[in-house]
């Protein structure tokens, strides 16, 4: 039937969530570096405070320019809201928190950003977290790390740094017969390469310094719920069903049918963990999304003739990028990523470890640094730097040898990209003579 | 709270206090594919300032047991049943979009109970595409889409509801979605088929405004697509009903929660009888 459709992503990107500022007329979003929200009343304040209305109080809970942001994604994102954060980091953190506690249980894919294994691995085992790593593409070994106490299932939508494709909705479908929400990582493919919430996720978190800021300028994160996941009939999250002391005796999945985790989220972890993100950082990530479909567009052109470049390169021993035949997530790539996989892969240079230093030192375009998802092309050595607390034992069941190379393809003319490569093989080729 | 009505359990949202029956009492009804908490602001704040609150699932929606009942008229005895539930003798009646019919049946067959009526987002007759209704059948999800972008005047609502960093479209979508999924006891047809031909089958407007004895306060969006104020005008007349006007769509309680509130509370302070 005819009727109204919803905005295309091109227009939510630019247009979600800001209207022209009331008070003002500016058009773009305004920055409110405040603190604080002055109150027009005490019975407005309290209400505030209680939850009777909507509004600011104080910027670590919550700011006008963050919740452009916020709500900008979820609406790029089909959720019901977000929360912005200091760090991806602080975004998994976040999560995690708000649904796992000292004797919680988590099981998590073992192709994670290293950040991401060091946090559940390392930090909140001391914290009475425990974690079961499985291979991503290990279904069975999703459903048999399933315990009493397990709060949640994670994975990268694709993982580092070898782009094992997640299956989204074998994995979700596992942990919500287990009565158990999957979070997701998507910091890799934006929602302009997938919505995960389509494929069944119940939340996801980007590290918003990538894509979504673009620019390699700032860090921040973004917690998305999408609304869908029944945590009453879940029967395993009495943080969510049952009332906080903490903040009125709130029963949370009471007062928000689709947005309980995020209410929770909010007036618990922001709150007491503060890990909350700058309004300038807000705006300048919110610059970045205005852009995010043409840039996306752009990194995956760039990405595929720099990966159809390096697989056919003799110094190249093999090219992780699913939308090879060879890649073992080829087939869920076509089903789950037909705009593309993005623009960060690894690839692995034959020869010595000599050799890969060589290669990276004579890199002209590419800047050789720990980040991914800028407008400019970089490259890093995993073994060395993101992966450099792993064993050798750890790096393998991660997809990771000595001499992988990872890439992230920027904006830049892909012809010179090509050039700065061969250029650097080339010098890789003779330090091996 | 869970009371049993008629032999089925019930929930109403309380607004965060436990409801005291000695307090006056105002009873919120959603619309179609809703549940209470798209009262959830206005619920808490009458719960905290003096009233006793009762944010309602009707049956088959959210945590109140199903089926739904099969018309306007046996929601608003329902209703009224819950309100013997609960104990409440008189309440004012807060209605949204097909709310608003059973608030009004509700006024008309009770006239000394229901001391107050605000009929948010109202129209009479409540029509309904033909278009819809077989979209609703055979693609619910789509319809969802539809009835949303529908209800919702613009993008960029501000403030967000119920808090900062909630997406309005993207909350109202996923309630109905819920919605959707939870219907019980429907006979094959889906939640959404059933409250919209609710909607659609109510014919009894008028002879029920006659029976109207409590003042009537009409709250309407200003860019409401679903239930335009041009098609409130004969109803308002037969209602002597006062109308207050926001700029927003159909969804007013989310985009524009404070003067959604504002408009309550001026609806909940009249207390003469129409003329």
């Amino acid at each position: 039937m005819p009727g109204a459709s919803d905005p295309g992503f091109d227009t939510l990107a630019l247009h979600a969530v800001a209207a022209p500022d009331p008070a003002t007329g500016a058009r773009a979003v305004p920055i409110h570096l405040t603190t604080s929200f002055v109150f027009e009343s005490s019975e407005h304040a309290a209400s505030l405070f209680n939850l009777e209305r909507s509004g600011h109080v104080y910027s670590r809970i919550s700011n006008p320019t963050n919740a452009v942001l916020e709500e900008r994604v979820a609406a790029l994102e089909g959720g019901v809201g977000a929360i912005a954060t200091a760090s991806g980091q602080a975004a998994l953190h976040l999560a995690i928190a708000t649904l796992a506690g000292a004797g919680s249980h988590v099981v998590a894919s073992s192709a994670l950003y290293g950040g991401s294994h060091n946090l559940l691995h390392y930090t909140l085992s001391r914290f009475g977290v425990e974690t079961t790593f499985v291979k991503p593409g290990d279904i069975d070994g999703w459903r048999a790390a399933i315990r009493p106490n397990t709060r949640l299932l994670f994975g990268e939508t694709l993982g580092n740094p070898g782009l094992d494709v997640l299956d989204i909705p074998t994995v979700s479908a596992i942990a919500h017969d287990s009565g158990l929400p999957l979070l997701v990582d998507s910091t890799f493919t934006t929602p302009w390469l997938m919505k995960p919430f389509e494929h069944g996720a119940d939340l996801l978190f980007h590290s918003a310094t990538k894509f979504l800021s673009g620019h390699g300028t700032v860090i921040g994160g973004v917690l998305v719920d999408g609304g869908m996941f029944d945590w009453d009939a879940s029967g395993r999250f009495p943080e969510l069903t049952q009332p906080y002391d903490g903040f009125h005796g709130m029963v949370f999945s009471e007062e928000s049918t689709v947005g309980a985790f995020l209410l929770r989220a909010r007036r618990e972890g922001l709150r007491d963990f503060g890990a909350c993100m700058s309004p300038h950082t807000a705006w300048l990530i919110l610059q970045g999304i205005e852009t995010l479909p043409l840039r996306m567009a752009r990194h995956v052109e760039n990405t595929r003739k720099v990966v159809q470049f390096l697989a056919s390169h003799p110094m190249v021993s093999s090219v992780a990028y699913p939308e090879l035949e060879g890649h073992s997530s080829h087939a869920l790539a076509k089903k789950l990523l037909p705009r593309g996989c993005g623009s960060v892969f690894s690839f692995d240079l034959k020869g010595s470890r000599a050799q890969g230093r060589a290669f990276i030192e004579s890199l002209r375009l590419f800047s050789h640094l720990a980040n991914v998802g800028d407008c400019r092309s970089l490259v890093i050595h995993p073994a060395s730097t993101t992966h450099f607390r792993m064993d050798d034992d750890a790096l393998a069941r991660a997809g990771i040898g000595p001499g992988t190379i990872r890439l992230s393809i920027g904006l830049e003319e892909s012809d010179d990209l090509i050039d700065d490569l061969k250029r650097a093989l080339k010098a890789a080729e003779k330090a091996g003579t | 709270m869970e009371l049993t009505v008629n032999g089925r359990k019930a929930y109403a949202y309380t607004g965060g206090k436990p409801f005291d029956a000695a307090l006056p009492c105002v009873v919120f009804i959603h619309g179609a594919m809703n549940d209470h908490s798209v009262w959830n602001l206005l619920a808490r704040w009458f719960a905290h300032h003096g009233h006793a609150v009762l944010a309602l699932d009707q049956p088959g929606h959210g945590r109140s047991d199903g089926p739904p009942e099969p018309s306007v008229e046996a929601l608003a005895e329902w209703t009224l049943a819950l309100l013997d539930a609960a104990g409440a003798r008189r309440a004012a009646v807060v209605g949204h979009s097909m709310g608003t019919l059973v608030g009004l049946e509700m006024a008309a067959r009770a006239p000394g109970r229901i001391t107050q009526l605000a009929m948010i987002g109202t129209a009479y007759p409540m029509k309904v595409s033909d278009a819809l209704l077989s979209t609703g059948r055979d693609e619910p999800l789509r319809a969802i889409d539809l009835v949303n972008n529908l209800s919702h005047a613009s993008i960029a609502t501000k403030p967000s509801f119920p808090g900062p960093g909630m997406w309005v479209h993207g909350g109202a979508r996923a309630l109905m979605r819920r919605m959707l999924h939870g219907g019980t006891g429907l006979d094959g047809r889906n939640l959404f088929e059933h409250d919209f031909r609710l909607c659609d089958a109510y014919a009894n407007g008028l002879p029920a405004a006659a029976q109207v004895r409590c003042p009537v306060t009409f709250i309407l969006g200003t860019r409401d697509q679903m239930t335009s104020p041009k098609a409130t005008r004969e109803l308002a007349a037969a209602l002597r009903a006062q109308i207050l006007t926001l700029a927003a769509g159909h969804s007013l309680m989310t985009e524009a929660p404070d003067g959604v509130l504002n408009a309550v509370r001026q609806a909940l302070a009249r207390t003469e009888e129409p003329a």
